[in-house]
């Protein structure tokens, strides 16, 4: 977590806003360091997490959040933390066929792929408990990245409607939030990611994009961010 | 070490992704000594492989790619897990050179080899591979001992009594524990080294004719079974973790010859809206999920000047770890410039991974040339334009 951005947003892990979808971009430039202060932001606020890890293994995002000051094996362990890893779930689903359907069922899938049984994982993991006394303040929806599922053969729509549904669940029914990464591909004129991006930011109430410098490379400055609501 | 653990639970259902596995849930990053409080990640158990150091910055597990200027700019060298992407120069002069340094450092190191190639029968491409520059006196002391088959370990030393307690350099000539060696180009591997190392090979033309009976899954032929390969062959060996209480630990080098070129069935480089657009990227995607949980690292080199579709390359360069770009002087209108006259090309490092870190290791310079002289490959910063046309190796400026 880091409190200069925390200031940016005017937000503390004590006081977290509800019902609100955070579009995380970055152009030229690694965003990642976005994905890691939500995740510790929201540990450290008592939420609820569950984080679709598709890019990363866990031992990654793990390191970098002791450096940050959560601990994600306790946090999975105790219940705060559902973690989807899905470089190690994609090599389950592609090389052992599952009879059940895994969240990650698209990429054993010839068409363009459909986010339901990611969906129904993501609605299993938040859904608020029964017992009444809620154990954690809000449940959140993580996801990093959004674009590699464009390269794993899912349509822009399709990811559209999933974080679509997303919405619906975590934000308007359980109060949560949802935070995503998407890459913006600049010059690159990839059609599909353009309109992820330009529809996730029309939906968003959040965009935090970080950019690399117009003026080039530089070693100790690496880029920019830009927050618009 | 990392799948140990959960490779062995069944199903999976969505449950069970909170419960954590055994107490060894390793991965193949494994951190040295006691930097974090994590005590997870067991990292007492660093067993030091023959060939790989850990990294001075975030303690992951490197391997040298075999040219240790490369490996410098690399932060030290390539990480364990990871995919080194090498984006073709035009002609594929260049490109082949980097590809057999790391498989002939493989070699050196004792390391095990996997080598795909669409084009070139494996074996053929091992015969290529350059010679590594050993110490002399190592390689005379080899030479000596194969001749005169015996080993002499006992024979005390009377007057230089302390080489005696030096450790004894190996007989044969196999992995030798240094990091990062040199090759000469100008000369063939020996072949009892190849002999005596152990290697894999994958080549299309062989694997693919038989039909194919799993559904199809948007992923090309070629791709599956090159994959499907290369998961038996971690599955077996053990580089995932599976056989613990077996023989040491060892890394498994990857080498993929020109991924995404049309010999791997591919038409990414034909037209620009192919239907099957997404086979490259959800290879590489795939092969991803198999390098992280196993100890081994790949370099694949692809014909990214061919490939039509802009938006592709991106994702190809999202979905690598490290990209570095090679761009040979010839035929173009750099080869002409007179501040380029000694070299043969540039090399761009275009991307390096953030693991386990939250900024990553960058070089400070990012022009720099590359040249094949006589033996050696070597990586420079060019002389600065605005100074008279006199060398200056050690001048600071980017062009």
């Amino acid at each position: 977590m880091f409190p200069e951005l925390n200031n940016l947003l005017n937000t503390t892990p004590d006081q977290v806003e509800q019902g609100k979808l955070t579009l995380l971009c970055d152009a030229k430039t690694d965003g990642s360091f976005l994905v890691h202060h939500f995740l510790s932001f929201y540990l450290k606020a008592n939420c609820k997490v569950c984080f679709v890890a598709l890019i990363q293994s866990f031992s990654h995002y793990n390191i970098v959040g002791q450096k940050l000051g959560v601990s994600l094996t306790t946090a999975r362990e105790c219940g705060q933390l559902v973690f989807l890893e899905g470089l190690k779930s994609a090599v389950d689903v592609f090389f052992r066929p599952q009879e059940e359907p895994h969240p990650l069922q698209f990429l054993r899938e010839a068409n363009s792929g459909n986010l339901q049984p990611l969906y129904e994982f993501v609605q299993e993991a938040l859904k608020p408990m029964d017992s009444g006394e809620a154990a954690w303040r809000c449940p959140v929806l993580l996801v990093d990245d959004l674009s590699v599922l464009l390269s794993l053969g899912v349509g822009a729509v399709a990811v559209l409607d999933f974080v679509h549904y997303c919405r619906a669940t975590v934000c308007r029914e359980w109060k949560g939030n949802v935070v995503a990464l998407v890459h913006d591909s600049g010059d690159a004129e990839d059609e599909e990611n353009d309109i992820l991006l330009n529809g996730l930011g029309h939906q968003s109430h959040l965009i935090l994009r970080a950019e690399g410098l117009a003026t080039g490379f530089c070693k100790d400055v690496h880029g920019q961010p830009k927050g618009s609501s | 070490m990392a799948a140990a653990a959960t490779c062995s639970t069944g199903t999976r259902s969505t449950g069970s992704m909170v419960v954590a596995a055994s107490r060894n849930n390793v991965t193949s990053f494994q951190r040295r000594g006691p930097r974090t409080s994590g005590t997870d990640s067991g990292c007492s158990r660093l067993v030091s492989i023959s060939g790989t150091r850990p990294s001075v910055r975030n303690g992951q597990l490197l391997v040298s790619t075999g040219l240790p200027a490369l490996d410098q700019l690399l932060g030290g060298g390539l990480a364990v897990g990871t995919v080194l992407l090498i984006e073709e120069d035009k002609y594929n002069i260049y490109s082949p050179l980097l590809f057999k340094y790391f498989l002939a450092e493989g070699i050196v190191t004792g390391h095990t080899l996997l080598v795909a190639s669409a084009k070139e029968d494996p074996a053929d491409i091992l015969q290529e591979l350059p010679a590594p520059l050993l110490d002399d006196n190592c390689k005379k002391e080899c030479d000596e001992d194969i001749c005169n088959h015996k080993t002499e370990s006992n024979v005390k030393m009377k007057i230089a009594w302390r080489y005696q307690l030096l450790p004894k350099i190996e007989a044969r000539p196999v992995s030798s524990s240094r990091f990062g060696h040199y090759y000469d180009v100008s000369k063939r591997i020996p072949q009892e080294l190849i002999e005596a190392s152990k290697w894999h090979g994958f080549f299309l033309p062989e694997k693919i004719s038989s039909t194919l009976n799993e559904d199809p899954c948007s992923l090309n032929h070629g791709y599956i079974k090159l994959l499907q390969f290369i998961q038996n062959i971690i599955y077996k060996e053990g580089f995932d973790g599976s056989n613990p209480q077996k023989k040491q630990k060892n890394i498994l080098r990857i080498g993929i010859q020109n991924l995404g070129s049309p010999l791997w069935g591919d038409d990414i480089c034909w037209t620009e809206n192919c239907d099957s657009n997404c086979s490259l990227t959800k290879f590489l995607y795939m092969l991803r999920g198999l390098l992280r949980t196993s100890l081994s690292a790949c370099i694949i080199t692809v014909p990214t000047h061919l490939i039509q579709n802009k938006a592709i390359i991106a994702r190809v360069t999202n979905l690598s770890d490290t990209v570095v770009g090679l761009e040979s002087f010839i035929g173009s209108e750099k080869e002409t410039n007179p501040l380029y006259k000694d070299y043969h090309g540039l090399i761009h490092i275009r991307q390096i991974p953030q693991l386990n870190n939250l900024i990553c290791d960058v070089s400070d310079v990012k022009d720099l040339a590359f040249k094949l002289k006589r033996k050696l490959f070597t990586i420079e910063r060019p002389p600065a334009g605005n100074q008279s046309l006199h060398k200056e190796n050690i001048s600071l400026f980017m062009i």
